[in-house]
């Protein structure tokens, strides 16, 4: 009989490429050494892995790149914010790191289909987001009207700048807002929910909307979008909570009646909400 | 009561040792009550003289002293700091290995060790307890294959309780104080000897090596009786209807600051609480960092560590971790597994320094509900 697969088994994958975002934050694309398992491996838009550094931890990291990828392509961006993340932005090119994966519940992409769609995000959540424009860009057809509102501490600190022109010239609107502006901002200054105040024609019954960032940001951004005619049901989020295990069974992902891991990180607002509401839950 | 309707048979003393070599000769490890420094606790058991022979526990709010009985009973006592969880969820436990090789780091996870354990004395609460932590860690998500592994050698011998301790409160949670199934063989001790039920096929096995007999109608009568009173002792409730609601419609009762303001955030409610599971992972290195283990250890959600997010942690006052763990287990679990996470054994109760019992925290949480 073959006893079951260790659930806490890292797979070793070795880093092909290491490309400096912003300001403490890394895009690593990395190949799972056995074919047999890169081959294998696939996942969907919010899904993220646990990535293990030997002799330092392991830490939660969603998947970044295009849901086209398999093992032999695994593409994440980290920033660099204690033990682990700084261990890991020591790494160059060759060095090998664990994973496991990919864990957890995805954005539910098909509940896109031919509706207007609106992204919502602030700092690093534009990563966990990314999968999702590479999927907005790859069949605008299959979607209504598509909105990326986006906010960042200052200009230098907003997430793969270089890369939005794509992005809009496929057809996205992308509002882009910062707490504090340089001299040569164009765009608006303030918090990411006023975004969603300020959205012209938003058909609030035929939108759905995924916001990913500071679980502050997201509670009042989902507020905006309610004040706006939003329905509970039409709004998704991404939670972060510490994780160990990752499949529903260390205990420290516990949000309410959630576990983070494996109910999460996408959780729909109506079922969120509850717990959103209460400080230090 | 349905007891004409099942087989019970009488053994004595003798039997029971009997019992032990034979679970051992095929290749157990039997398990029982000892007593170890004031307290009765689990540990390998070769003969019935370990056995807390005569002696009894009296657990309170924030206390436990054993006593002894003026009887010569094998099991006349209830439940002490430990739980059976030690031996099926251990405290520690190598989950991964990382070797550094000349053709970089190999990963591993150890093939985990099997163990087959008896336990002799699981109460009826702790049946409970188990069936808890079985859908935990083999649930409807990931299965843990070492608790998986031994769980699916283990061998049961209940002991039905013929008292209950003054923390009990199993009658509240539906989970005792009988044992009615779970077990591979459940004794009611009586005058001179123990009534005999089996529960398994193997339990039957066993049991045609050793001397019995059909028991009378006196000594099974006897047996309810004895078992009636462990009803009967019970005082301790624990209002469940509806709990999951009450409690989660209180997540900002004054309450939990008047309960923050006497706990010690300590965890010892959770490490004698028989169906916690959390647990953490630490790194262990050789002096060279060349091999590498990940070492899974019981945690609690009363550390502050347990909830650590980059820049700090989410329950980062006692009132968000006592509020955590009682709505968890009481609340949540029902969400999370279809069951309470409680099973009215008393022992967070018994072994809180300061004496907090959750049993009266829900009531006053509940106060008004009442009215
Ligand atoms: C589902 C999910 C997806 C994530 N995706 C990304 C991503 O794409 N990019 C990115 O940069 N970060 C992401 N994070 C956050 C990232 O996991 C933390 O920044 C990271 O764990 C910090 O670890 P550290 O050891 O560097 O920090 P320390 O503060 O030293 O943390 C010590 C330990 O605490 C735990 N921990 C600390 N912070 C967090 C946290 N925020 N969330 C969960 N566990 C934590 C980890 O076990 C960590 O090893 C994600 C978190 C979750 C839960
Ligand atoms: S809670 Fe019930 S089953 Fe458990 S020890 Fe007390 S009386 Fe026995």
């Amino acid at each position: 009989m073959n006893a079951p697969e260790n659930p806490w088994l890292s797979y070793t994958a070795v880093i092909e490429e290491v490309r400096s975002e912003i300001e403490s934050v890394t895009t690593l694309t990395l190949r799972l050494q056995d074919e047999g398992r890169a081959a294998q491996y696939r996942f969907a838009p919010g899904q993220f892995n646990m990535l293990y550094v030997p002799g330092c931890g392991e830490v939660a990291i969603s998947m970044s790149g295009p849901v086209s990828d398999d093992g032999n392509r695994i593409v994440h961006t980290i920033r660099n914010v204690g033990r682990v993340t700084q261990a890991i932005s020591q790494l160059g090119p060759d060095d090998v790191l664990g994973v496991r994966g990919p864990m957890g519940t995805p954005w539910p992409m098909e509940v896109l289909e031919g509706r207007d769609v609106i992204l919502v995000t602030g700092g690093l959540g534009m990563a966990p987001l990314r999968p999702v424009v590479y999927e907005l860009m790859r069949e605008p057809s299959r979607f209504g009207r598509r909105t990326l509102l986006y906010g960042a501490r200052s200009p230098d600190l907003l997430l793969y700048a270089r890369e939005l022109d794509a992005w809009r010239s496929s057809g996205i609107e992308i509002h882009l807002t910062v707490d504090r502006a340089d001299p040569h901002w164009h765009g608006h200054v303030g918090v990411v929910p006023l975004l969603i105040d300020r959205l012209v024609d938003l058909a609030p019954s035929n939108t759905r909307m995924f916001l990913c960032g500071p679980e502050i940001m997201m509670h009042f951004s989902a507020k905006s979008a309610l004040a706006r005619g939003m329905a509970q049901e039409h709004v998704w989020l991404s939670m972060e909570r510490n994780m160990q295990c990752a499949f529903g069974m260390c205990g420290h992902c516990q949000w309410g009646a959630h576990f983070v891991c494996r109910n999460g990180p996408v959780l729909r607002y109506d079922v969120a909400e509850p717990f959103l509401q209460v400080r230090d839950l | 009561m349905s007891v004409a309707a099942e087989e019970v048979s009488w053994m004595d003393r003798n039997g029971l040792q009997r019992l032990i070599e034979l679970l051992a000769d095929e290749g157990h490890e039997v398990i029982g009550p000892r007593i170890d420094q004031g307290a009765i606790i689990y540990d390998s058991i070769r003969h019935v003289d370990e056995l807390p022979r005569g002696w009894t526990e009296d657990s309170q709010p924030g206390t436990y002293r054993i006593q002894p009985r003026n009887d010569q009973e094998h099991f006349g006592f209830n439940v002490g700091p430990h739980s059976w969880k030690k031996y099926l969820f251990a405290p520690l436990t190598t989950v991964m290995r990382s070797r550094k090789t000349d053709q970089g780091w190999v990963m591993d996870s150890p093939q985990p060790e099997l163990r087959r354990f008896a336990f002799l004395g699981v109460r009826a609460c702790e049946l409970a307890a188990i069936a808890v932590q079985d859908k935990v860690f083999m649930g409807a998500g990931t299965m843990d294959p070492e608790y998986q592994l031994r769980r699916s050698h283990l061998f049961i011998i209940a002991v039905q309780c013929t008292q209950a301790a003054s923390t009990c409160f199993c009658t509240s949670m539906g989970t005792g104080p009988e044992c009615h199934a779970g077990f591979d063989l459940a004794l009611t001790e009586i005058e001179h000897g123990f009534l005999v039920v089996v529960g398994s096929d193997h339990g039957r096995r066993v049991m045609q090596s050793i001397d019995t007999r059909p028991a009378s109608v006196d000594e099974i009568t006897d047996g309810v009786r004895r078992r009636q009173r462990a009803v009967n002792q019970i005082t301790r409730r624990l209002e469940t209807d509806g709990i999951r609601d009450r409690l989660l419609s209180k997540l900002n009762h004054p309450q939990w600051d008047d309960v923050a303001s006497r706990c010690l955030s300590c965890a010892n409610c959770t490490m004698v609480c028989p169906t916690c599971f959390c647990h953490s992972v630490d790194e262990v290195h050789d002096l060279t960092n060349e091999e590498i283990l990940r070492n899974r250890r019981w945690d609690s959600c009363f550390n502050v560590d347990f909830s650590h997010v980059a820049g700090g942690s989410v329950r980062d006052t006692t009132r968000s971790r006592y509020r955590q763990w009682l709505t968890h287990k009481l609340a949540t679990w029902i969400d999370q597994f279809g069951s309470s996470g409680c099973v009215g054994c008393g022992r967070c109760i018994t072994w809180c320094p300061v004496g907090i019992d959750l049993t009266h925290e829900v009531a006053m949480l509940c106060a008004e509900d009442a009215s």
